[in-house]
């Protein structure tokens, strides 16, 4: 395929990856979002903007993340071998640290002098809060109001970190309805405030962006698999929520077209007319939401759905737009998983590997023994690990019916 | 461009004052007392109607047009619901714009040429579509411009000079001026930050000027009313369906159009177009 040639100059000028992607906002947010862009652009010709990230990311983050060998999982499934990136060491203990860092030392760039973000499980929210709280910038964060009660730990982290958690009551009051908050606060406070959105979505630049800031994961991930085994996997994996992860580690490995990129998706309680699952690839169709056009769970009105998920990360209707297109042109493959396999693998990874991994790459996790198995003796898998699942022992204990 | 806008205009600028431009939530509280809101809306002094269509996500809405939006989803509205009600609305009255109100998806997800051919039958006259600026509109207006409908461009206070001519390339019907940086129904404008964005506006385009976003009050609406080609008001009247959302509601919006249109029809001396606002 021709399009295959120009992967990694995508997005075009105008956002698109494909289809997908593009600036679809307020015309009041249009003057700031190029002007973003051109602040973008001029942060990543400045070798003074990569240093400064990197020195944090040493640090500060805790980065490079070690590439570990998970040997007993690898056994378990006598399969390919399999290596976590361990993301889920990161401070704050998750990848969602690597974009806010970038993002927030942008807006200190271009002057701006207030930060608000969008939160679903809390763990964006954190990171914001965190690297507010070390650059000295005020930090507010959308929550939806059902979210708050779900994930008190975190919001309890957030003001403990300095931010001011806005509950956000309208619509069903979950991540979804907390980006719309935070884009009607961001139309009206235009002068002061940077938006730091916490995937790979939104208008151009951010799927870009976002994109960029996660890709140390691959970067990492592929400079230590060939220092390791001398060779690049075959196939490298991870969960799909809006998909920051997935394609920070997708996309230093996309040009090498035979390793296989392999997204998974939450199927909740199943994917199907019910809508009771947050697989927006698998099971909705492209509209337009939140800045851009992607994959979307809506009705035949076009109205958006709730969607479910056990991850309160994952519990998305849309997906960030590069995710949509490499599914089009077939150049990455979008599995997903249920809330029950997702709590299997959950218990499955503790018990084996001495590691309690978040409920997100839980979800990944619940398909490595597939792909290990397709991929076969001889062949390696690298999954992100992307966060850590300390927050989620209390969703999980009521899953499985046990009281703390 | 949609010829009933133009021929509206034109009217308006005969008798030498602003139009009030009144938007509503179809099937807002529900399909028949929304139609009853609309078939008395040109009689009460609406000059140009706009007709919102539900989206579960308004995402530059203030909280009553949030509210309105999911009173109208609860009670069975969708955009295909919407265009019924501009249907039938127009077989009661020829000559009154009727504009639509909304966000992208529910014409993405019915498709643009379907959506053109849909307005078309209705006989509604343009749509402005709140996420979906000049650089994402180029096919909506191709499969508008074949049957005569207009797309309503927007400028903000964020406009600068070199945006406002990519907003203005491709503007039909009027430019709608969003008066504040913020949500609709919040806080107002000055009358003095109004007059110098509607002039420096007439100054970029020939299109009428309508303003709109936190305009409730009759002072306010009669202020702009004496430099902007029309006024836009929404919440003020979606507050009166959220305040009784029965069969009352009719009675209630249309007071509140009658004391808003009044407003807007007083502000200039009769028959003297206004200063700086070309005769």
């Amino acid at each position: 395929m021709d399009a295959r040639r120009n992967w990694q100059d995508l997005p075009d000028a105008e956002g698109r990856f494909g289809s997908y992607g593009g600036r679809y906002v307020a015309e009041t947010l249009m003057p700031l979002v190029l002007d973003l862009e051109r602040a973008y652009r001029d942060a990543q010709a400045d070798p003074a903007f990569a240093a400064t990230m990197a020195d944090f990311w040493t640090h500060y983050v805790g980065r490079p993340s070690p590439l570990y060998f998970a040997e007993r999982m690898t056994e378990h499934f006598g399969a390919a071998k399999i290596y976590f990136k361990r993301d889920e060491l990161n401070h704050t203990g998750a990848h969602k640290i690597n974009n806010c860092l970038g993002q927030v030392l942008l807006a200190l760039r271009m002057g701006k002098t207030r930060i608000i973000a969008e939160t679903g499980a809390g763990q964006h929210g954190v990171a914001t809060a965190t690297i507010c709280a070390r650059l000295g910038l005020p930090c507010v964060v959308f929550m939806g109001a059902t979210d708050i009660e779900r994930q008190k730990p975190n919001v309890f982290r957030m003001k403990l970190l300095g931010a001011e958690v806005r509950p956000v009551t309208s619509g069903a009051a979950t991540l979804k309805d907390a980006m719309n908050e935070a884009l009607r606060d961001w139309v009206t406070n235009v002068a002061d405030t940077f938006y730091c959105i916490g995937t790979a979505a939104g208008p151009h630049p951010y799927p870009e962006m976002v994109r960029d800031f996660q890709s140390v994961i691959g970067r990492e991930a592929r400079a230590q698999i060939l220092e390791r085994e001398g060779r690049l996997p075959d196939a490298v994996m991870a969960c799909i929520g809006g998909g920051s992860n997935a394609i920070g580690l997708f996309h230093p490995f996309i040009a090498d077209e035979n390793v296989r990129l392999i997204g998974v998706e939450a199927a909740g309680r199943g994917i199907d007319a019910r809508f009771e699952h947050s697989a927006a690839i698998n099971g909705g169709r492209p509209g337009v939401l939140h800045g851009n056009r992607t994959y979307l769970l809506q009705n035949e009105d076009g109205q958006i759905l709730e969607g479910h998920s056990i991850s309160a990360g994952l519990d998305y209707p849309g997906v960030g737009p590069e995710h949509s297109y490499l599914s089009d042109i077939g150049r990455a493959q979008y599995l997903s998983a249920t809330d029950d396999e997702a709590l299997e693998a959950f218990k499955l990874c503790a018990r084996l590997e001495g590691i309690l991994p978040a409920l997100e790459p839980s979800h990944a996790l619940a398909r490595l023994g597939d792909v290990a198995r397709e991929v076969g003796k001889g062949g390696i898998v690298i999954m992100n690990l992307c966060g850590r699942g300390d927050k989620d022992v209390f969703t999980v204990a009521e899953a499985l019916g046990v009281t703390l | 461009m949609s010829v009933r806008l133009a021929s509206r205009f034109d009217a308006l600028k005969r008798e030498g004052r602003a139009g009030l431009v009144a938007y509503v939530m179809a099937s807002d509280p529900d399909h028949e007392t929304c139609f009853e809101i609309l078939r008395g809306l040109p009689t009460a002094g609406a000059d140009v109607i706009e007709l919102g269509f539900p989206f579960t996500d308004p995402m530059a809405d203030g909280p009553s047009i949030q509210k309105a939006a999911l009173r109208a989803l609860k009670a069975g509205g969708s955009l295909t619901r919407t265009l019924d009600l501009a249907r039938r609305f127009r077989e009661t009255d020829k000559d009154t714009p009727l504009i639509l109100m909304g966000y992208a998806n529910p014409i993405e997800s019915m498709g643009y040429a379907p959506f053109a051919e849909a307005m078309h039958a209705c006989g509604a006259d343009g749509v402005i579509i709140v996420d979906l600026p000049p650089e994402e509109d180029t096919a909506l207006r191709a499969a508008f411009d074949a049957h005569g409908l207009s797309i309503i461009r927007l400028a903000t206070p964020t406009t600068d000079d070199n945006r406002l001519t990519k907003v203005l390339d491709g503007a039909s019907g009027f430019l709608y001026y969003v008066s504040v940086a913020g949500v609709t129904g919040a806080n107002a404008a000055t009358a003095d930050a109004v007059r110098a964005a509607v002039s420096r506006l007439k100054r970029a385009t020939q299109l009428p000027v309508a303003v709109g976003f936190g305009v409730r009050e009759p002072e306010a609406a009669r202020e702009i009313a004496r430099t902007a080609d029309a006024v836009v008001v929404g919440s003020a009247f979606v507050d009166e369906i959220a305040a009784a959302p029965g069969p009352e509601a009719v009675e209630r919006v249309l007071r509140k159009v009658r004391i808003l249109s009044e407003a807007v029809r007083q502000a200039r001396e009769p028959g003297r177009a206004m200063e700086g606002t070309p005769a």
